[in-house]
């Protein structure tokens, strides 16, 4: 009888153990680009500029990369402007957005008139447009804004906010929508009764429950546009605004940046997200799941 | 609603809404027909040019023989290789790493955000990396980066020029495939216009490290939706595990798969930015694709009305892939 079950269990055990071994492969293999990242990025110029040690971790830990990809070099343009340019692009945009979708969110979920289930598509399909098809009308529409009004969007990080804020409403208000849906007709029936209105409603019942909600549609909105370069690309046209991103993509495009530097510099952008990643990450794969529409 | 919505109520609530409404109105379904509108202009120069020039543009991409249409149809070969190669590779990786995270097994979180975390980075940043690591090198200097290791591990031969090969596979006229090919009347397969450039291997190896963590993310919400009865009753009727995946596990997962291929299908179409950061538009266009051209024929080269239309392109064939998905989720819902 024992020996049965222990018939049974060996192939067990090692099926175990050859799961975690591809695991642990699989694990590893994503981790090489940050493997590369860190150990280049960590190099003396000197050591960085052998090639074929590139896998081999620093003899000496430095930071002379990190300072020159973040201060720049007298031929080089650092990450230090674009990281604040972003800084003051995302904040903005982000928390607007969130705002907006919430109150969308709000509208959409528990105000429904006719026709919401006919618009809500018409807005979602908003977020999935390749941008390059808004481009053009958009730059024009920025450039004529300043000439007859003087408000000047065109290349400024106004004018990056908002676009974001518009191009992000269709998310944020997805993510809303399905999250106050999931809040019980109940409650808001029987504050109703009580004498509650459109506003008391959303201030005293579903905006305290929405801590969790806006704190997905943050990270959500805050990484999309951390990360955006479209955006940035055709709307930045001078380095005084442009997203990190942009300073990025100059500094590992221009040939005579060395390697190290990229990686230090490629290393510095990836921070911010990264940190909210880390320490949010539960939140993070549930804007992801509501990215797929499942809320 | 027990009460009936008071009709301020009903007003300020349109009230609150018509901003946003408005404002996608604006940027984005009349954004879209400027974009349209602009398609059919001559403009090209940097002063607008509104003059009517009907399908000229969308001609000149199709059935012209200059340099722009062949850019062009190269665009679209690399679009569908790419495409096809990174879904493959998403959809089979994310899969199996769910059925692995999906084990019970020690530090589960931790696995899930090792394979998500790429998910959170630029794909800036994924491009400045990955180029990096798969610089071939060259027989002057000796190879770097992947190859290195390669060489070091006596894999020689699965070195590769990646993203600075020219080279275009695909089925020869004279082969034996693209003989069969000729007789059945689909002899346009055989020709370098539906070839695979060599050089996406580089991009799709880059987007799948970036995106197949979170098609694992899909699979796996979808195999914990799975009751475990239903597995239980499968393998009690003597199925083995590879059956009970392979006729429960598999099909119950359908409408996951289906929705991973649209999302990672419309972001495979829309690839900008790891091409930029990564290859640029490669050798003789090796890894050039609609959204790069259209960036470069529009506000570099300043042919607006030609950007226009391969953007109006790119745009309906997201819209084709992503407009039935928006219908059929909306009448799900409704349904519920």
């Amino acid at each position: 009888m024992t020996t049965a079950v222990a018939a049974r269990r060996a192939p067990l055990r090692w099926r175990r153990i050859l799961l975690y071994a591809v695991l642990v492969m699989a694990a590893g293999l994503y981790l090489v680009p940050v493997y590369v990242l860190l150990i280049t990025g960590f190099k003396s110029q000197q050591e960085a500029l052998n090639i074929f040690t590139m896998w081999t971790p620093p003899n000496v830990i430095g930071f002379h990369s990190f300072q020159v990809a973040w201060f720049g070099a007298p031929d080089s343009v650092g990450l230090e402007q674009g990281f604040w340019n972003s800084v003051q692009m995302v904040i903005p945009a982000t928390l607007i957005s969130s705002m907006i979708g919430s109150v969308n969110g709000y509208i959409l979920s528990k105000w429904k008139f006719r026709g919401a289930n006919l618009l809500f598509p018409l807005i979602l399909f908003g977020m999935f447009i390749p941008y390059q098809s808004i481009l053009i009308p958009l730059v024009q529409t920025y450039q004529l804004l300043e000439r007859y009004t003087g408000i000047a969007l065109y290349s400024t990080i106004a004018g990056l906010v908002v676009a974001h804020t518009i191009y992000g409403i269709p998310i944020t208000t997805l993510i809303f929508r399905n999250y106050y849906a999931a809040i019980p007709n109940e409650m808001v029936e029987a504050s109703r009764i009580d004498g509650a209105n459109f506003f008391s409603i959303y201030r005293y019942i579903l905006f305290p429950l929405s801590v969790p909600g806006f704190v997905v549609v943050m990270i959500w909105q805050f990484t999309s546009i951390w990360n955006d370069f479209l955006f940035g690309i055709t709307l930045a046209n001078t380095p005084k605004v442009y997203p990190i991103t942009l300073s990025l993509n100059n500094i590992a495009g221009s040939f005579h940046v060395p390697w190290n530097i990229q990686m230090a510099a490629a290393l510095l952008t990836a921070v911010p997200p990264l940190l909210v990643y880390i320490f949010l990450g539960r939140y993070f794969m549930r804007g992801l799941m509501a990215g797929s529409l499942k809320g | 609603m027990s009460r009936k919505p008071r009709n301020w109520e009903r007003a300020v609530s349109i009230l609150l809404l018509a901003p946003s409404i408005l404002a996608l109105a604006i940027f984005v379904y009349a954004f879209i027909g400027w974009t349209g509108y602009v398609s059919l202009t001559r403009w090209e120069g940097a002063a607008p040019d509104f003059t009517f020039a009907g399908l000229h543009s969308y001609q000149r991409l199709f059935l012209g023989q200059g340099t722009d249409a062949i850019r062009f149809h190269i665009d679209l070969r690399n679009m569908v290789g790419f495409t096809l190669f990174f879904l493959i590779a998403c959809l089979s990786i994310g899969f199996v790493l769910a059925v692995l995270v999906d084990q019970r097994v020690r530090a589960e979180s931790f696995f899930r955000s090792v394979f998500l975390f790429p998910m959170a980075v630029s794909f800036i940043v994924t491009g400045v990396a990955w180029r990096w690591i798969l610089t071939p090198g060259d027989p002057a200097i000796g190879a770097v980066g992947i190859n290195l290791l390669l060489e070091k591990i006596g894999l020689d031969s699965l070195k590769s020029l990646w993203f600075t090969d020219p080279t275009v596979k695909f089925i020869t006229p004279d082969s034996p495939v693209g003989q069969i090919l000729n007789q059945i009347g689909l002899g346009f397969l055989a020709s370098s216009d539906v070839g695979y450039a060599m050089a996406l291997t580089a991009l799709v190896i880059a987007a799948t490290w970036q995106l197949s963590g979170y098609t694992m993310a899909l699979y796996l919400a979808g195999l914990r939706s799975i009751p475990d009865e239903l597995r239980e009753a499968a393998r009690m009727d003597g199925a083995n595990e590879l059956q009970v995946y392979r006729h429960i596990v598999i099909p119950l997962l359908q409408p996951i798969t289906l929705s991973a291929v649209i999302i990672l299908g419309h972001i495979s179409l829309k690839i900008y930015d790891l091409v930029v950061s990564m290859t640029g538009s490669g050798p003789g266009f090796a890894t050039d694709v609609p959204a790069l051209n259209m960036w470069r024929t529009t506000f570099d080269a300043t042919l607006f009305a030609q950007g226009a239309a391969i953007a109006v392109i790119l745009l309906f064939l997201v819209a084709v892939l992503i407009i039935p998905y928006l219908a059929y989720n909306t009448r799900a819902e409704a349904q519920r």
